[in-house]
């Protein structure tokens, strides 16, 4: 028997199959992500197609965002205080909260709503488009998807998220001032001046860089899933899905990678 | 004398999808001025032919050339001229959604030609004139109208930049017959109206033989046949007769 036919190879070529596919995967979202970030930077530009995509990215995600902060910020404060409780250290939540708000949950919460909401849109906007030629019809008419469907979006998420982030950093922090005031007895002016004299300009900073990187992240998933999808309605949900699904895992790792950086500094 | 050089040409062109041959070594050529409607049965290869004329595919082996010149490796502002110089009637019309028809019409010229709103909404509204529709339905979106006026529309958008080379993919696919009849006679009108160069694909022999000066069919990958589009019904060629008869 020769060395390619030994049954005890199938396992090593499954896994060196996978590897490659993945690789593969990996090096087109490289070249998606240059192609686009190119057509972001140098021009022709489309300013009101960025426009529209910046409403719908930002503006209609902005109930959304604002509902999940306030109740996180709630939820984190009514933890901190229990937490803090056992060390006789109440009087640190106002810090721990505004702390926890800026630099993580912020930029991650903002994100992980935008990932839902927005990647799977534009995944399943793209690849409705793919699947009816609208791409291959924008291109015969001298327009390139890149500048015109890709680019507005990543500039818009990517100038949205951070926005949206500092909407849910100031929405969170109120969350955990509603509870500590109203059930914890805290003084609202003494809860509210700990905050803003603890609070550095960089960790309200250091969650706006993670927002436009994650902005990017959810624009790049959904266009890319979007514009390679294929196989009709399935192949759109199926896009729609592993956007969403791709972004979420990507923001973390990212948010992982990040916070490592910034804690550093 | 020289012969004429080709608007149009597939030379040796080759392109394969999974390891199969699609196009084997394929020829064909089209003269400037005619219509050529390339016939064949489903999955023989007819809408690769017009994706690699359109540069939308590249060939694994041979050229496509247009006037004598090699598409594959255009890039950049080498394809914005080849697009600049076509109008392409896709299958499903392929018209924007979230554009208005007019819109529609004149989204080369407001995108990429740099041509105001105002003055791309008066030749949206003409080009919609020459395919029978009117400035009633330039406000509509696709989705509010029929597949025939979609079609119409799609032509409109076609030829509003007066091109040089007109592109049918399957222009009278899922029409009814009255409606597939009134689009033939469009595509007649405009193609004689431009003078322009007209390649289309389909398997509707009655569509064939109306928009076409000349046909040419598609059968495992190569051209089996090319004639007169009067000499349909009198070759004795196996696969055309085959196909012929069998969609008579």
């Amino acid at each position: 028997m020769t060395l390619a036919g030994a049954h005890w190879l199938t396992p090593v070529r499954a896994t060196g199959r996978l590897a490659l596919a993945a690789l593969a995967t990996v090096g087109a979202i490289a070249l998606f992500a240059i192609r686009g970030l190119t057509a972001m930077f140098i021009g022709p530009w489309f300013p009101g197609q960025a426009l529209r995509q910046f409403i719908a990215i930002g503006f209609y995600s902005l109930p959304v965002v604002g509902l999940t902060a306030v109740f996180t910020g709630a939820a984190l404060a009514l933890n901190i205080y229990t937490g803090g409780g056992r060390f006789n250290a109440e009087q640190i939540m106002p810090q721990i909260v505004a702390l926890g708000i800026t630099r993580e949950l912020g930029p991650v919460l903002a994100a992980l709503m935008l990932a839902g909401r927005v990647s799977a849109t534009i995944a399943a906007e793209i690849g409705a488009m793919r699947a009816t030629e609208q791409i291959d019809a924008m291109r015969t008419l001298s327009t390139d998807p890149f500048r015109y469907l890709v680019a507005p979006r990543m500039a818009a998420a990517m100038i949205a998220l951070p926005l949206l982030t500092l909407v849910a950093d100031i929405v969170g922090i109120g969350g955990g001032w509603l509870v500590a005031t109203l059930t914890l007895d805290f003084n609202p002016v003494v809860y509210a001046r700990s905050t803003v004299d603890f609070v550095e300009a960089w960790d309200v900073g250091s969650g706006l860089i993670k927002a436009v990187v994650f902005g990017f992240i959810i624009a790049l998933m959904g266009c890319y899933q979007g514009y390679t999808a294929s196989g009709g309605a399935r192949g759109v949900g199926r896009a729609a899905t592993q956007a969403m699904v791709s972004a979420g895992i990507l923001i973390f790792a990212m948010d992982y990678v990040l916070t490592t950086l910034f804690t550093e500094r | 004398m020289s012969a004429p050089i080709p608007r149009l040409e597939w030379k040796a062109v080759t392109k394969r999808f999974g390891g199969e041959p699609v196009l084997d070594g394929l020829n064909l050529s089209v003269e400037a001025g005619r219509s050529l409607v390339i016939i064949g049965g489903s999955g023989q290869g007819k809408s690769v032919m017009l994706k690699l004329a359109l540069g939308l595919l590249r060939p694994d082996a041979g050229t496509v050339l247009l006037d004598g010149k090699p598409l594959p490796g255009l890039a950049g502002r080498a394809q914005r001229r080849l697009y600049d110089r076509a109008g392409v009637l896709f299958q499903g019309a392929a018209l924007f959604d979230s554009l208005t028809v007019w819109e529609n019409v004149a989204f080369r010229l407001t995108n990429a030609d740099g041509v105001s709103p105002a003055k791309a909404r008066i030749r949206a509204l003409a080009a919609l004139e020459q395919v029978r529709l009117t400035d009633a339905v330039a406000n509509l979106y696709p989705a509010e109208l029929s597949g025939g006026m979609q079609k119409r529309v799609a032509l409109a958008r076609a030829i509003v930049a007066d091109p040089d080379v007109l592109f049918f993919d399957e222009p009278t696919t899922g029409l009814d017959p009255v409606t597939a009849s009134a689009i033939n006679a469009l595509i007649v009108d405009q193609v004689k109206r431009l003078g322009c160069t007209a390649v289309s694909i389909t398997h509707d022999l009655a569509s064939a033989r109306v928009i076409a000066d000349d046909i040419a069919m598609l059968h495992a990958g190569a051209i089996v046949w090319r004639g007169r589009s009067e000499e349909l019904a009198t070759t004795d060629n196996r696969q055309v007769r085959r196909f012929v008869d069998g969609g008579a």
